[in-house]
């Protein structure tokens, strides 16, 4: 895999932007780089790359997170030390962009500064299985509105078609169809595809360019799905 | 298999809405129910119907009272400061009989609070709120399934009762993902002839009103109300009960807070510890029946919430206090975590309540 100084991924929001941007930060650092990490997500307060702040510091990734990030305030403000990741050329940087256009507003502060440098990698993060990206037409239109958002142009798709805890083989070969459609109707080529790493093994033969995720527990992860959607009793 | 898409809760009450017939939403952003709004804005336009984001939450919660009083299944959404601002509204509404869905994704209170999830609006929700004698139907998904299949619920029962149901939410589950289905949903039309349609000549003209100049005839409106909440009391309550067979504990818990418990329920069975769950599906009506039954096989309940104690009372006024009923609680936006909830059933099977 061949790395951009900056990579920066944006996307329909809900798209899994956060969690690739964390794992893909992670693994240049595994691979021996100095690597930092900018959260510039304005429009959603939850699920943050700040939630991996733990996980990010062992590796030694410098994380630059919003400075209420977390918090009870939803205030939409971009950290001043975000310019570090652009204007700092000796380290990697990879760039978490907030949902849609909306969220890739904010990108346009930096776009200047990253086109004149003119070594990253502009990702699009797709998933055919959520809401409003079900096509490969709705997904070119949620990337047309960002690009005109924030000024740059995509690159690169990263095809991460999932559906949960009922993510199984099947469902990550059923999306190939959709991720090829998107790459012959944007012109772009598939970075790589995203999936959970205890699945890896088992698509690698089917779908080229795998790459492994961990995914954080949460404590509203229920001990077994199954069995909590057949208890249910509706007189 | 299905046909499964991954959506947000939020976003999953928005489609369901739209799939139950809803085509006038008004509303008032406010974190964390966002996106509901701005699911309507992006789908209502092209299948002809109706987004508006009025100037106020007490705008938005009246454009509601007037399209449900021309027969429209309509539906407004906010958090707790904003159902503060709707209550007026919802009485109004209630006094009027007419039917309506208002989403409350819940945040930290009181006052502008906080951001992050909470139950903390449960009396406001099932005891009232705004003035007068009057319920809502309240329902409280666990998952992002439920927050499709009780939307449609919602609409079914506020039509079927010309009433106000109430999802009430939680941060969480308004942003969590999670795939769901459609093709369970059960969509129920009912006749409006009280609506203001137009009489085109041909009847005498429909009044929707909440005032009532004889005293007595606010009265018998009254009675007549309540006997409609009576037979909802009767018909209505939903409940889900989980390892409750030969469950010497039982832990109460709605929402996100439920699946919570049945993580630390898990592991208290792990322990040896027989332990089980009743959730409360209907917050209003409350599963009274289940829990006065569990009450006599049980040695006593815990009640798991995000707030300082609300539906607690409710167990207790439901078992008519014959056993001890405990609280394992956090507020403010923060969430119990499984081993606080674990101990807590520690406790109860020492006795410890």
């Amino acid at each position: 895999m061949e790395h951009k100084r900056l990579t920066l991924f944006a996307g329909h929001y809900g798209s899994g932007k956060t969690n690739i941007a964390v794992n893909y930060a992670l693994r240049l650092a595994r691979e021996g780089r100095k690597v930092c990490i900018a959260d510039l997500d304005i429009v959603n307060p939850y699920f943050r790359t700040k939630d991996s702040a733990k996980e990010l510091e062992a590796a030694g990734v410098d994380l630059i997170s919003p400075r209420f990030a977390n918090s009870n305030v939803d205030l939409p403000a971009l950290p001043a030390e975000a310019y570090r990741l652009v204007e700092d050329r000796s380290s990697y940087g990879v760039m978490d962009i907030g949902g849609d256009d909306r969220g890739a507003y904010a990108l346009g502060r930096y776009a200047p500064y990253i086109a004149k440098e003119n070594n990253f990698r502009m990702v699009y993060v797709a998933n055919c299985y959520r809401a409003l990206t079900r096509t490969a037409q709705e997904a070119m239109e949620v990337m047309r509105e960002i690009e005109d958002a924030c000024g740059l142009r995509f690159t690169d798709i990263v095809n991460n078609s999932h559906l949960g805890d009922f993510t199984d083989v099947q469902t990550l070969l059923d999306a190939q169809g959709f991720i090829a459609e998107l790459s012959a109707l944007s012109g772009l080529p598939v970075f790589f595809t995203s999936v959970r790493a205890d699945l890896e093994q088992a698509v690698a033969a089917h779908i080229p360019n795998v790459f492994p995720l961990q995914l954080q527990e949460k404590y509203f992860d229920l001990p077994d799905q199954r069995l909590y959607n057949r208890t249910s009793n509706h007189p | 298999m299905a046909e499964r898409v991954l959506m947000k809760g939020n976003e999953a009450i928005a489609e369901a809405a739209i799939r139950a017939g809803c085509r006038h939403y008004f509303g008032y952003p406010i974190t964390p129910q966002t996106e509901i709004a701005a699911y309507m804005a992006k789908k209502m336009p092209k299948i002809g119907g109706i987004f508006l984001q009025a100037e106020s939450e007490i705008a938005s919660i009246n454009m509601v009272y007037g399209a449900a009083a021309a027969g429209m299944r309509v539906m407004t959404s906010s958090s707790s400061p904003g159902i503060s601002l709707k209550t007026e509204g919802l009485s109004y509404i209630a006094g009027s009989d007419v039917p309506a869905l208002v989403i409350n994704v819940q945040r930290g209170g009181p006052g502008l609070g906080g951001i992050q999830p909470s139950q903390s609006d449960y009396f406001q929700a099932t005891k009232g709120g705004g003035h007068g004698d009057y319920r809502m139907i309240v329902l409280a998904p666990a998952s992002v399934q439920e927050m499709a299949s009780l939307t449609i619920k919602g609409f079914n029962l506020a039509d079927k009762y010309r009433m106000t149901s109430m999802i009430l939410a939680d941060g969480t589950i308004g942003q969590m993902m999670e795939p769901i289905t459609f093709e369970d949903a059960e969509v129920e039309t009912y006749e409006k002839p009280w609506a203001l349609t137009g009489t085109k000549g041909e009847r005498k003209h429909n009044i929707v009103n909440s005032l009532y100049l004889k005293p007595e005839e606010l009265e018998a409106k009254n009675f007549e109300r309540y006997e409609r909440y009576r037979a909802i009391e009767e018909n209505e309550p939903m409940w889900e009960e989980y390892m409750m067979e030969d469950a010497e504990i039982c832990v109460a818990a709605f929402g996100i807070a439920s699946r919570v418990a049945k993580n630390a329920i898990v592991a208290a069975r792990a322990e040896g510890i027989k332990v089980g769950l009743i959730r409360p599906i209907t917050l209003w009506p409350f599963p009274s029946k289940a829990f006065l039954s569990a009450a006599d096989r049980v040695k006593g309940f815990v009640s798991v919430e995000l707030n300082m104690g609300q539906m607690i009372e409710d167990v207790r006024l439901a078992t008519q206090c014959k056993r001890p009923v405990s609280l394992c609680n956090r507020t403010g936006g923060m969430i119990p975590s499984p081993d606080q909830v674990l101990e807590s059933i520690r406790n109860a099977q020492k006795g410890v309540f």
